[in-house]
């Protein structure tokens, strides 16, 4: 029998997973419903947007400005075995701005900020703050869930773009200064290269998108988090590791639709 | 400018002047204002007969487990009742029943004549308004100063200028003798401390109905009884009605107007402190004396102590 029994076993985990899809965009859905108050009074959401995004501008910055500089010396190794160094810096900002900025901005924001939210949110629950708030007669996704949904969202495309500015820093320093590319062709190449709409917008809608798939994945733990120590931490890791996933993944499709126009 | 008048008020208040404010000079309790002039009036000048809350033949069951079975109680306005019994007995459950967050599977519990579990969202926020609701531990939010914490239905529920609030805030730490803590957070007050802050901010909107699950629960002596005091002064000064879940039977005998006890989902006991304290039924005797055994046993059942010693027998 054990071959029913694992049979059974993945049907309930797919039915599980899907039902809890299905709770995931109920939340999404009330969030989106009870986000007045995040606007009608921005500043709950401000405080929020100082907590995850200029809480996060440290890491963000000093990640953006060593993954820079990586690109920079390893393009430079590529570019010269073909006597094209003087590309490099087309190399350093068209990956940035298109793939490594929103990526790896979104995964540290999930790490740093996505596992916070989850943790602070189920405390409150754990330490029945959310059950008080609603005894108040205050909805607590109205309230704590969604101006941090929206800072959250507002955040995301910043940081990436602090990401990438930060990394076409990096592969200045290394290119130019360091080994001495030639100033005016790194600056000259990457500006005809960089298309606005292609590349600008489209790595900003990238993670935009990865902005609202993480806090919400990252409010949604929390929110549902079990009210205990054990079920804060598993909570906390699950989103940090369903957050990763969602990012590659969405990275995957969403690419297949902006530069290979599929 | 109401704002500034209410200011002139506490200063005048806080000043002390002996003609405005008798009763506060007279009494030397330091509580400003209509507080503590309504905390002299006798117990029974807020004891009315009108019911505020009736529970009716409520039954609750998680899945097909029986939680609550016929259960029957009024609370009177301006009575201070305590629903008392063991851990698992129920208690917390009709507590979470009354304020809405849970559904009977029969019965109706009706508040102010209002059936609660017939209103809508909208109307069971505006029934919650009325209601003030202290958690075991507190459940101060720990992000916000002792200030905030009293001020956040204030912001959330009215449109008072700040002035106004931070008026009220400061008198309501003052009615729990903690006006010194306002700028501090939850996390460096100790247990007691933040207790009393979370009382504060339950009775920050003066409701008319206010429950306590355990309210006693972890407290020194001293910290214990000066929360015990606050209860029945704050429901005295509002004239309000309040519930108490406990197991503390001394402290509620000293405080309460009126106790049941719960037991296995059931009332198997109800009356006033002096009859509980001269009731000879097994269970109250046992609950109030805090024997070890009796109607609830010691033991959990099990199988035979013998056999599982592996004793022939």
């Amino acid at each position: 029998m054990p071959f029913i029994q694992s049979v059974q076993q993945i049907g309930h985990r797919t039915v599980n997973g899907i039902w809890r899809l299905g709770v995931v965009s109920r939340f999404f859905l009330l969030i989106l419903l009870n986000s007045g108050a995040s606007f009608r009074r921005f500043q709950l959401t401000l405080r929020e947007l100082f907590f995850t995004g200029v809480m996060s501008l440290i890491i963000i910055l000093v990640a953006g400005l060593f993954v820079g500089i990586v690109l920079g010396l390893q393009g430079y190794e590529t570019l010269k075995s073909y006597g094209s160094e003087s590309a490099l810096g087309t190399l350093v900002a068209l990956s940035l701005v298109r793939e490594l900025g929103p990526v790896l901005a979104a995964l540290l924001f999930a790490s740093r900020a996505g596992s916070a939210m989850t943790a602070e949110i189920g405390l409150m629950k754990a330490t029945e703050q959310l059950a008080a708030m609603e005894m108040m007669a205050v909805s607590p996704i109205a309230r704590v869930v969604a101006p941090r949904f929206w800072a959250g969202v507002i955040s995301m495309p910043l940081l990436a773009a602090m990401f990438s500015a930060m990394g076409v820093f990096g592969g200045y320093l290394v290119g130019v200064v360091f080994i001495g590319v030639d100033e005016g062709s790194f600056w000259s190449q990457m500006q005809g290269a960089v298309d606005f709409q292609h590349d600008i917008l489209n790595g900003a809608l990238k993670s935009l998108v990865f902005g609202i798939a993480v806090t919400v994945i990252a409010l949604f733990e929390g929110f549902d988090a079990p009210p205990t120590a054990e079920g804060v931490s598993g909570a906390t890791t699950r989103t940090v590791v369903q957050s990763s996933l969602a990012i590659l993944l969405l990275d995957v499709v969403l690419t297949a639709f902006m530069f290979r126009g599929i | 400018m109401i704002g500034k008048k209410q200011r002139t008020l506490t200063s005048k208040i806080s000043s002390g002047n002996p003609e405005k404010f008798a009763f506060s000079a007279r009494c030397g309790c330091k509580l400003p204002s209509l507080e503590c002039a309504l905390s002299k009036f006798p117990r029974k000048f807020f004891v009315s007969q009108q019911a505020l809350v009736e529970i009716r033949d409520v039954n609750f069951s998680y899945d097909s487990r029986p939680i609550l079975k016929g259960i029957n109680m009024t609370f009177h306005k301006g009575k201070v009742i305590a629903i008392m019994g063991g851990s698992g007995c129920g208690k917390t459950t009709l507590f979470r029943l009354i304020g809405g967050a849970l559904r009977p599977t029969k019965g109706d519990i009706t508040i102010a004549g209002q059936n609660i579990h017939q209103l809508d969202q909208h109307g069971l926020y505006a029934m919650r308004r009325k209601m003030g609701v202290l958690f075991q531990f507190g459940a101060l939010f720990t992000d916000m100063s002792v200030y905030d914490n009293v001020a956040f239905q204030m912001r959330e529920h009215t449109d008072l200028p700040e002035e106004m609030i931070h008026d009220l805030v400061m008198m309501k730490l003052h009615s729990v003798g903690l006006r010194g803590t306002h700028a501090l957070m939850p996390a460096e007050l100790s247990g007691g401390m933040a207790r009393r802050v979370a009382l504060a901010r339950t009775v920050a909107l003066d409701p008319m109905l206010i429950l306590y699950d355990e309210p006693f629960a972890g407290l020194d002596p001293i910290s214990l009884s000066v929360v015990g005091a606050s209860i029945r002064r704050l429901n005295n000064a509002l004239g309000a009605t309040s519930v108490v879940v406990t197991h503390d039977v001394q402290e509620s005998l000293k405080i309460v107007d009126y106790i049941y006890f719960i037991s296995d989902g059931v009332i198997v006991a109800e009356g006033t402190p002096a009859e509980i304290e001269a009731s000879d039924k097994p269970y109250v005797h046992q609950f109030v004396h805090g024997k070890m055994d009796g109607p609830l046993p010691f033991h959990y059942p099990s199988s035979d102590y013998r056999q599982d010693l592996g004793v022939s027998v």
